[in-house]
Parts: C-alpha cells; structure tokens; sequence
C-alpha cells in the first residue's frame, strides 16, 4: 500500500504533523529507528522503578493549540507548573527565585536593592519582545525573494507588525536581537548573582557564550513559553516528558495514523525529482504519496538523500548549517531527597531550578573550554529533580534528578568522545553538585551519562545540537533552515520537513510540525485541521 | 452582661483554623457560610495542580449539615427531594436536589444514608424551616449540626496512597460509599465522594479530632506533596468537572427577589435524577407540567475559542440577540482550554450559531471579542481515575 504520508522520525514534531495530517484524513505512517517513541521528548526506565526525563526536561514552548486541537489532555497529557528555583554562591548563598512576585523581589533586594526594583521594568521589556514574536510562531514564514500573493501577503504582515511599533521600541528590538545577554542585563542590574541567573536562558542549548553577541535572543526563545498563561514560566510533563509523545501518539493512532519501531530510514526513495518513499536500514520499502522528515536538515539531506538529487547551491548552504553540540546530560535515580544546607528548611527552590553558577563571568569560562574543544571544567548545570512535584516517575521518598550540563563540545580537542571522556565528564558534574550538597554522591543509584556522541547516536541530532540548529539571528524566520527553504519544502519534490531545523526552531514547541502539516494540507487542497495561534491581546 | 462577642468575630473559625491560619501565608480569607475560609494559601497554581496531580486538602467544615432520623426518614426524604432516598442503600452516598411547590430548586447537596432510619443532608444553604414544616405528618426528626461535625476533602490522584500511608486503606470503597475506619481510638467517616472530578475522598469527623487528624494526614501525605489549597483552586477544579453551585449558577427559589430568576432541576441539567415513579414529591406537579411543555431555560457547557475566560459574559445568538449569559467559566489548566457554563434559553440549547462577548480587561481597558462558542458535553475534564476500582495508587 502507499501511505499519504510517512514521516521520518518519532519526536514530538514529527508527531504533532502526523496527528494533524490523520485528521485530515490522510493515511500516515511514522518511522522511528528506535525501538522506543520520543525522539528528544522521551521517558525510559533506565532504573527499576524511575522513568526519567532522558533529553529535553521542561515544558513551556509546548503551544496550548495544538494540545487542544490534538485533545492531549484527554490521551493523557498533564503540564505541571513549578516552584522559582536557586543559584547557589560560591561561599554558601543563594539566590532564591519565587513564583510570588512580593518574595521574589525581597529576595533579590537582598542581593542588590536596585535589581530588585529594576526586574519588573526588565521583565516589562522582555514581555514586550515576546509579544512581538509569539504571533510569528504559528505561521509559514514568507519568501522575500518571490512575488507570489501569499508571500507578498505575509511580507505586509512582517511590516505591519514591525510598523505598530515606536521608533524606539523598533531600534530596542534590532538591538536586542543582536547583543550579548551579558551585555543587555549590564543595562539592567548590577549584582553578578542576579545576571548569572538571567542569564541561563540564553546559553541553554546553544554554541554561544553569554558575552557572544546574538546570546540575547536565545533568551526570548525560552521565555517566549507560558503555562496556562504565565508567560515565560515553565513546567514538567506529568510521567516525564515521554508522556507528552505517548499523548500524541495516542493522539495519532486514535485518528488512524500508525507509528513503526525498530527501524530507521536508510535512504528516502527519489524517482524524477519527487520523493515516492523510504527504505529502512531491514529493507522494508514503505512507499509514500510524499516523504515529512522530523529529522534536522543536515541528517535528512546529507544522509539519507543521494546527492545527486540536490541543487549544489542548497547542499553547499545545508553543509554550512549551524548545528554545533554545547551541551550535555545526566539522568540520576535518587535514592532520597539530596539536601542543599545553602537553602533554608522548607524553602520551595528546592522544586525549581537549581544552579551552580553565580556569574556571568563563571560561565563565559565554562564556554573558553568549549571553545578549546573540551568540556567546561566548571560546568554550568541545570539541575532539576521534577518528582519534588511530580509523584509518577519514581517509587515515594525517592527522586529523578535532571542536570542539563553546558558546555560539552561534539569532538574533544577534534577527536571523538571515548567513554574514559564521558566518564570525566560525568564526575565533573557529580562532584560539581556534591560540593554544594554534602552526601549527595551516596544517594545516586543510577546516572545516565550524555555527551553530544551519544544525543548524537541515540537520538540522532546532528552534533548533539538539541535545537537541530542554532537559534541565531541568521539562521532563524525567513533563514531556517536555509534562505528559499523556509517554508517546509525542500528542493525534492514531495520531500518536506518538519523538525526544529525549520522555523520557528527548537524547544519542545510543536510549532514546526503543526506548520509543516499546515503547508501539506494547503498543497493537498485538504481543509485545515489546526486553529489558529491564539491572538495577543 | 453576656459575655457574647459576636460582633468582634462575625466569622466562625472552623475546628481546622488553627492549622489553615498558619498555613494561609497571604492571609486571603473569604466568609463561606458564616465561616472564614481561605481562598487562596499561597499559589492558586500549585493548589490547583495538586488536586490534579497529587493531593489536595480543603476544608469542607462550612458546608450546612442536617440529621434526619427516625421511622419514616425515607418517605419524608423521597416527598422532599426529586431522587429516590429509599433507594440509597445503607453506606450509600447520593447527589440529589429539591425543589418548591413551583418546581424551582432550593438546593442541591448530597445525602448519606448512615442507618435504614438515619440520614445527612449536606448542602450550600440553610434550610431548617421547609425542612421542619416539611415534616408535618412524617415520623422524623430534623437537626440541624453543622457545628458538630469537622470535615475535609482530601482530592487528587494521590489521595489513596495518602490514606494508606495514614493507615486508611479505602482501595475496597466505591465511589458513592462510604465507611468508617478507627482513628486515634475513635472512628472517622471516610466518603468516596468529592467535588474536584477527580479521584478523592470527604472525611468525617467530630471537631476535637480535627487538629489531630490534620496532623496526621499532612505527616502521611508529605511524600506525595499533600497540600492544603482555597476556594479558588477548588472553584477551577469544580468547573473543570462541570459541576454547579448553588447562588453561583443558579438563584435558589427562597432567596430570589426576581421572580424569573428561578431554575427548576430540569433546566439545570439535573433532570436525570428526577424519579418520577417515586410517588408524590414537593414540586413533581410543576416539573410534569414543564415536561410536557418544554422548559424555558438549559444549561449547557461551552468550549470557547481562544485562551481568554469568558466569565461574567452575555451570550447571543447570530451576535445580535441575548441568548443566554455564562455563569462559571475559566481556562482549564487541565484540557489547555478556555470553557464555561451558561444558562441559556432553551431554543439554543443546541449552541447554533451561538456567540459570546467577552470583554477582556488588559491593562485598565477593555478588549472587546466576540466569538463562537460550541456546546460540549460536562464534564469538560472527566480522567478515568475519577472512578477507577480499586482506587489508583501512586
């Protein structure tokens, strides 16, 4: 048989268009090469007993639209909010962050009376920027460079959105885009524990330093989220972040659609310029009316498609596509609850997020390491222990620990990670948090370690980028993944894409794949499933 | 001289209240039935997200309680209300209403039948003389002790495992039963029965237990993050489960002013519990008459479009004629949708061509919408675990 549509891959985006195209109607069928689903939002039980959150660990980008359209809640998908967070100091302070705005301003005002009250216009500000952007996030960008109706359509729409601004909020925004966070908060405030927590949201997942220009806009793409409306808070998925591909799953099978384990695709069949199917590393052939890959660009077009079938202009451009590794991962079953004596008794940081950095400057060094091709050797680390709130993932009384590690370069010193590699990067860390949390290292039962080879391997991001391409300023709208392939289409007849590679990028959104399904159907002359963004009031 | 000082605390404290006061960090109180009661304790937000996902405590003391006993409690029961209280096996807990002569509601509540000749009302408003000149000619009696019974509902899909720890096992309680368990050498009542949706228990007892009991309770449940929460969280959680209340989505007959304010059951929605085959009972002739010529009011539940709440909001129908008006409505955390409960006039009950205009207050002006609403069944949210034997154990 052939199927309307088979998409490449099993994580949240290749879901997300495979849950919309069914409901359209079409025939689907969803390739994984894993024998699990997930992709990068994906729960294992890697220890009897703990499901954990194995790559991505928050949700916020995750668009409340397609959760509705796709009726997650009803297949089982539940957002948790959670509580502030910490940043430890060198010396045994903090710096505390509350959901409650009165605490969290007492708080700051510890560290520096003017931060305090220079937060509200900072976050003012921010607001501003993301209610800019979020409207962009749910639409096909245009081409620049056609004359078509529809691009010269949302072309007026780019420039009304920007004409509805003041001058001076237009200059702010282009300045913004372009600066370094460390920089822009040092317009802001003065204490180095405040911007070293600020700042956080700007390297996560990123080959930047917090003094590299461009660092700033990454920041909005974390804060550009909500939780039921709480813009820039973020939250778990109930059950691990696997629960938010098991609902999608469920979504799709629910309308239809089907999901294949086991088996990656080999190469995606072309005849005369069109794509008619895959072949999967076991020979199964699987012919498709058009091919969706959830896969980044590099992989898709570098690995699976024969060159000979790509303009030379676009495989130069898909070979020059920013997609370099900066970060990696532990995973740690918990036998009980680790104790931070920097933290008073009872304090809720302890279910937020918990950091080690108190500067900016700190972190710039973690990225000098990077930058000489090693791991940063004073990491920085995200470190959150969701079953603080949710009760799922582990037995009571005992704990999955999450810490997001930055920086970790793809190739050490140019070479490839070896385990004696992983191994020291994983004690680094470990030793990082035991420093701050006497007894700790007793309680771990289990530690999943990874390093960009293994993102890389497992979950098949090119370089262990977890955006599947960097979120800079050239890479982004009208350039994502590269200039003339902004709009989900490829030079391949039939062959589209639907991953973080595409607009509006990486995160746990949906955003790409909704968009990508949107394009699909516009070309099949097939009635939208999808709502619309919801409007910015 | 009295020493009475009603006056200098018009609000009774609850046998809770020394536990809720320390807990209620904002000190956010509001009166519920003559009593202080907190609406929020901190973060609405994490309140809410523990009735959903752990386990969530509420102080129920407020609600007003009345004993009926004695030889013809059924047939006095099954004359006052519109279900069937001679049904109601002995440990069986029921939602039920009643109404007027009119065949307007009073009230609705739930009715626990503890003996053949033994039962509880528990509801929203006070009511002891239509219950006591109700009784004329039935061998009963009627008692009013809201004061002598301490309550709390302990919701969320822990709350099993919360019990257990506490060394309640309820895994074999139905829901809609109840039974009691030994504590601290008496006994507490523990009720499968809550108004959250959700998996979750009402416990029972008597005021000098009460501190003791909390106590306990919060001890067991730390490990599933067991926290006290207010009327707010529980207010989103009850229209989550599309569930009504009295004075909020409807004018009890007794207290309206307006006399087209009044709602009878079945343009409540609550027509289903109407046992027509019962016999007489206060209102059926009225709720006949409606039945065969069709009643002017429905309730209906809305999805709205978009992510805004539509409380307070007028409903029209093809955007010009008043249709109808929201009485709840909220995003719902849970569905990551904006829904709602209305009355409307029963020829939209339908929901075609069906608008609401909601005005949306952002920074000190109003945004005007006006949108299409669809007619969704209730309850908007309804997870499994809600009903699930033996209970769900985290």
């Amino acid at each position: 048989m052939t199927y309307d549509a088979v998409i490449v891959g099993a994580g949240h985006n290749g879901l997300v268009t495979a849950c919309y195209l069914a409901r359209a109607g079409m025939k689907v069928c969803v390739v994984e090469k894993n024998d699990w689903i997930g992709g990068a939002a994906v729960s294992r039980e890697l220890y009897p007993g703990f499901t954990y959150s194995n790559c991505s660990y928050v949700s916020s980008l995750f668009r409340p639209e397609i959760m509705r359209d796709l009726e997650l809640s009803k297949h089982g998908l539940q957002i948790l909010p959670y509580e502030g967070g910490a940043v430890f100091q060198q010396g045994g302070g903090y710096l505390g962050m509350f959901r409650d705005h009165d605490a969290n301003r007492r708080e700051f005002a510890r560290h520096s009376r003017r931060d305090a009250e220079a937060y509200d216009i900072y976050a003012r500000d921010i607001l501003r920027f993301c209610r800019f952007i979020r409207p962009m996030l749910m639409r096909t960008p245009p081409d620049p460079s056609s004359f078509r109706p529809r691009d010269l359509a949302e072309l007026m729409w780019l420039a009304r959105q920007m004409g509805a601004l003041s001058e001076g909020q237009r200059a702010e925004m282009v300045r913004f885009w372009t600066m370094s966070i460390s920089d822009y908060l040092d317009e802001y405030f003065e204490s180095p524990v405040i911007k070293g927590y600020l700042a956080v949201s700007a390297i996560i997942g990123t080959a930047l330093g917090p003094m590299s220009p461009g660092s700033a806009y990454v920041l909005l793409h974390h804060y550009m989220g909500d939780v039921d409306g709480n813009v820039g808070a973020w939250g778990f998925a109930r059950g691990g972040m696997g629960a938010i591909t098991r609902a999608l799953t469920a979504s799709l099978q629910a309308a239809g659609g089907e999901v294949r384990t086991g088996s990656g695709v080999d190469r995606i069949a072309v005849r005369d310029g069109r794509a008619t199917g895959v072949v999967l590393a076991n020979g199964d052939e699987i012919a498709g009316r058009r091919v969706i890959s959830n896969m980044d660009v590099k992989r898709t077009f570098l690995k699976h498609v024969e060159e000979k079938e790509l303009p030379g202009d676009f495989v130069r451009r898909v070979k020059a596509f920013k997609i370099r590794g900066s970060s990696g991962k532990l995973n740690i079953a918990l036998d009980a609850a680790p104790v931070f004596p920097a933290l008073p008794e009872g304090a809720p940081m302890i279910r937020g997020d918990l950091h080690f950095t108190d500067s900016i400057e700190r972190m710039e060094r973690g990225y000098d390491d990077w930058k000489a091709g090693h791991y940063s050797r004073d990491p920085f680390q995200d470190v959150m222990i969701p079953t603080m709130i949710d009760p799922t993932m582990t037995p009571p009384g005992k704990h999955f620990m999450s810490c997001f590690v930055q920086y970790a370069p793809p190739k050490i010193e140019g070479r490839a990670w070896t385990d004696a590699d992983r191994d020291g990067f994983r004690d680094t860390c470990l030793n990082q948090i035991e420093s701050y949390s006497p007894g700790f290292k007793d309680r771990v039962l289990h530690v999943e370690v990874r390093t960009p080879r293994e993102l890389e391997a497992e979950v098949g991001l090119t370089e262990g980028n977890i955006f599947q391409g960097e979120l800079t300023f050239d890479q982004l709208l009208f350039n994502r993944p590269v200039p003339g392939y902004a709009q989900y289409r490829s030079p391949i007849r039939d062959l589209w894409m639907c991953g973080s590679s595409t607009h509006p990028g990486g995160g746990v959104m949906g955003a790409p794949g909704r968009n990508a399904a949107a394009e699909v159907l516009r070309e099949a002359k097939l009635k939208p499933t999808m709502s619309d963004a919801y409007a910015v009031l | 001289m009295t020493n009475l000082t009603h006056f200098r605390t018009p609000l009774r404290h609850t046998p809770f209240h020394p536990r809720t006061a320390s807990a209620n960090r904002l000190n956010r109180w509001g009166p519920w039935a003559g009593c202080m009661t907190s609406l929020c304790y901190g973060d609405v937000d994490m309140e809410y997200t523990a009735i959903r996902n752990a386990a969530s405590v509420y102080d129920l003391c407020p609600m007003v309680k009345y004993r009926v006993t004695g030889p013809d409690a059924a047939d006095y029961l099954n004359r006052l209300m519109i279900r069937n209280a001679a049904k109601l096996p002995v440990g069986g807990v029921h939602y039920t209403a009643w109404c007027d002569d009119d065949g307007k509601l009073l009230d609705d509540g739930t009715l626990f039948r503890h003996g053949p000749e033994d039962y509880l009302i528990c509801c929203q408003e006070r009511h002891l003389p239509w219950l006591l000149d109700s009784a004329q000619g039935f061998d009963v009696q009627v008692a009013e002790i809201t004061e002598e019974i301490a309550a709390l509902s302990l919701q969320g899909p822990c709350s099993a495992s919360v019990l257990a720890a506490a060394g309640l096992d309820v895994s074999a309680l139905k829901p809609f039963r109840m039974a009691r368990f030994p504590f601290a050498g008496g006994e507490i009542t523990i009720s499968r029965t809550g108004f959250t949706g959700d998996l979750g228990y009402e416990l029972w007892m008597t005021p000098d237990q009460a501190l003791p009991f909390w106590d306990h309770l919060f001890a067991a449940g730390a490990p599933w993050g067991i926290r006290p929460i207010g009327t707010d969280a529980l207010d989103l959680a009850r229209i989550e489960a599309g569930f009504i209340i009295t004075n909020m989505d409807f004018v009890p007959a007794h207290q309206a002013l307006r006399e087209d304010r009044p709602r009878s059951p079945l343009e409540m929605g609550l027509g289903w519990m109407i046992d027509w085959e019962k016999g007489n009972f206060t209102g059926r002739r009225a709720l006949l008459a409606e039945k065969a010529q069709g009643s002017e009011w429905a309730l209906v539940g809305l999805d709205v479009p978009g992510n805004v709440s539509a409380e307070g909001s007028i409903l029209y129908h093809d955007k010009k004629h008043e249709a109808g008006f929201v009485t709840a409505a909220a995003w719902s955390p849970a569905l990551k949708a904006s829904v709602a409960i209305a009355q409307v006039k029963a020829r939209h009950a339908g929901g075609d061509n069906l608008w609401v205009e909601i005005y949306a207050l952002r920074e000190l002006q109003y945004v005007k919408l006006m949108l299409p609403v669809r007619v969704v069944e209730r309850p908007f949210y309804n997870p499994a675990r809600r009903r699930a034997m033996p209970p769900e154990r985290v």
